[in-house]
């Protein structure tokens, strides 16, 4: 299928009182049509800050995007003048935000806060852009959508909101939406919810997902892809079995063994990571991970290894295969 | 260890919040229903693991089991006295055998004093050390809990958010007690760091034989970590079973429902699951529903549920549910 975005080289720093914070490193990746692309790591470690580049939503100062392309559709988001950027935000790229209480205008009405990108990208007046917000709403699942579309925002749950938010995202119809950890501030029940709301969505509207969550739980029934983020770099990308099947860096490694899993019978002991993430105000000449790893070899202290292919569509930043312990 | 002794005993616990209304003549015009009479053991040495969503009222029953919250009936039974009569020194002679560990590492820590002073000060107050004898202990506890025992007089900023839930442990075994209240003491962490504190609260469990009454959301941690496990909803508790019988064999519509939705990390599996998606949010417990309270999103609701409060049964040894339909 063919490549809807391509991110190429970007890298993003943030000019703080400590120094030079390296947020993002030379992150490229490719998002195909209607594929859902996760986005997985801890805090901290780039991911959010990866997405909002792209779309230019980084305060400048203390952000800047100081390298790298964004490719959407052949032309570069980061190039495009300030109205053409907007356009895309609008209408053919959404986001979906964490936390669904401050991410409305509490004064405004559902309403009011849905039709407007209606209004705005598509040009529709009134009646038109509130038939079809209160199809979308119907769509997410809000009961008696013609009555709430005149609540405001605090008049409804967690939940409700969030899935306010996905038709808020959904009505112009876009190619991509970006979903940021979409169901953190939810409870359980609440999260199973929206990714079967989320799925039902994507079959029924075809659009690409990028979904950005630390849950490896969570993304593991809904993604394609995996790309596993830490320390502003991306350490492994692979399509979704592979990487749970045969995980190729030790932080993803890690991370898959020091989940307690629901399905597992008898205990064992979590496999924890030792050490802390690492502090961004140096980009580092080795690989970020080395100080946590325990497969770490000299050669991790010389040089930061690039992503290199370890199966078809599999790569990984590491000298070391974790399956075999050796370099590769 | 003697099996199944008991060391704490809950009955019928009940916490309700008042609502206020007016502005110099204040009137209580209604409730917040947070606990709703429940009534459970915690075994010596186990960990008791108590599961809800938000706003369950786990965390209240934690702390109203410490009389943080002075309950609004009910008692909590340790080793022969009723917690919830006692008052001034008696009460707080009798809590240095119960400790709490918070979820918030960042709230929960004094920022103006040392590291040194914040485990040691439980223990000056309770006249089990000397000043000049802090020093010592502050080492020793920084040790226990896996940190550079050089740090007791650095400041809780200079930690990060791991090694702060670690320096909030020290503090609450400093006292030697024999249970500990984790209020979701890993929802804070990072995943990669959330396995390092449980394996740290096993050790220390192995090691000190304590208990813990472990409260949490994430029903697959809980699954890790405990022997037998609580679920409540909105005020009560569901159902209580070991934790193997409750993660192979849940009876209530609502811990079916909610281990079915927890998300397994591993695709393969994913992909062929079949979910029970409950409709709905949860009630307000201000006005909690008539009869069953999960009657409003339960798929087997039937007239009963709403005429008649389910009892709390034991219907198979060691097996407590508390469901019409069962």
């Amino acid at each position: 299928m063919a490549e809807l975005l391509s991110v190429q080289g970007l890298e993003t720093q943030f000019r703080t009182r400590e120094g030079i914070v390296h947020a993002v490193n030379g992150v490229s990746f490719g998002l195909k049509e209607g594929e859902t692309l996760g986005i997985v790591g801890e805090s901290g470690c780039g991911k959010s800050v990866t997405v909002m580049s792209m779309l230019r939503l980084i305060p400048s100062p203390p952000g800047k995007v100081s390298a790298g392309k964004a490719l959407f559709q052949g032309k570069d988001l980061l190039k495009m003048s300030d109205d053409e950027i907007r356009h895309v935000r609008g209408s053919q790229i959404s986001m979906v935000f964490q936390d669904p209480m401050t991410s409305f205008n509490p004064v405004l009405t559902i309403g009011r806060q849905v039709t407007e990108p209606l209004e705005v990208h598509m040009g529709m007046n009134r009646k038109q852009a509130d038939d079809r917000a209160v199809e979308m709403l119907s769509k997410v699942g809000i009961p008696n959508p013609r009555d709430r579309m005149n609540d405001y925002p605090h008049q409804f749950s967690g939940g409700m909101r969030q899935r306010v938010m996905i038709a808020m995202a959904l009505v112009c119809t876009p190619q991509i939406l970006i979903a940021d950890e979409p169901t953190t501030a939810l409870d359980v029940t609440i999260q199973a919810q929206i990714i079967e709301l989320a799925k039902r969505i994507r079959d029924d509207l075809g659009m690409a997902i990028i979904w950005i969550t630390h849950d490896l739980g969570v993304i593991a029934g809904l993604a394609d892809r995996l790309v596993v983020m830490y320390g502003g770099f991306i350490i492994e990308t692979a399509p979704i079995r592979d990487v749970y099947a045969h995980p190729s860096h030790p932080y993803t490694l890690g991370l898959l063994g020091s989940l307690p899993r629901m399905d597992e019978t008898g205990q064992r002991r979590l496999v924890s990571i030792d050490g802390l993430p690492p502090v961004l105000l140096e980009k580092p000449n080795f690989c970020p991970f080395a100080p946590r790893c325990k497969y770490v070899v000299e050669r991790c202290w010389k040089e930061n290894p690039p992503l290199m292919q370890v199966s078809p569509d599999h790569t990984a930043a590491c000298w070391v295969n974790p399956e075999t312990g050796r370099e590769r | 260890m003697a099996a199944n002794e008991v060391l704490l005993n809950v009955v019928d616990l009940v916490k309700h919040f008042p609502i206020m209304k007016g502005v110099l003549i204040q009137k209580q015009v209604g409730a917040v229903h947070a606990v709703d009479g429940v009534s459970f053991d915690i075994r010596k040495g186990e960990t008791l693991g108590l599961v809800g969503e938000s706003g369950c009222g786990k965390s209240t029953t934690g702390r109203a089991i410490l009389q943080l919250h002075r309950p609004t009936s009910g008692s909590v039974f340790y080793e022969g006295k009723d917690l919830v009569k006692l008052k001034g020194e008696n009460l707080r002679k009798t809590r240095r055998r119960m400790q709490m560990i918070f979820q918030d590492p960042y709230a929960s820590l004094n920022p103006r004093m040392t590291v040194g002073q914040i485990i040691t000060e439980p223990m000056l107050i309770h006249d089990m050390t000397t000043q000049k004898d802090t020093q010592g202990h502050a080492e020793r506890l920084l040790k226990l809990v896996g940190l550079n025992p050089a740090y007791t007089s650095r400041y809780p900023h200079e930690f990060s958010g791991g090694q702060r839930q670690r320096i909030g442990i020290a503090r609450a075994l400093a006292l030697e007690p024999a249970l500990i209240v984790c209020d979701e003491p890993i929802s804070a962490l990072d995943v990669s760091i959330q396995a390092q504190v449980v394996n740290l609260l096993e050790d220390l469990q192995a090691e000190l034989g304590l208990t813990y009454l472990f409260i949490a959301h994430d029903l697959s941690m809980v699954r890790h970590i405990s022997d037998r496990v609580a679920v409540m909803y909105l005020g009560i508790i569901v159902e209580l079973t070991s934790r193997d019988e409750l993660y192979a064999n849940a009876l209530h519509p609502y811990t079916q429902a909610l281990l079915s939705a927890v998300p397994i990390p591993d695709p393969v599996i994913e992909a062929n699951r079949k979910r029970i998606i409950l409709v709905g949010d949860v009630p307000s417990p201000v006005n909690p529903p008539s009869g069953c309270r999960f009657r409003t999103r339960c798929p087997l609701a039937a007239e009963i549920c709403k005429e008649k409060k389910p009892e709390f049964r034991e219907v198979a040894p060691d097996h407590w549910v508390a469901c019409h339909m069962v």
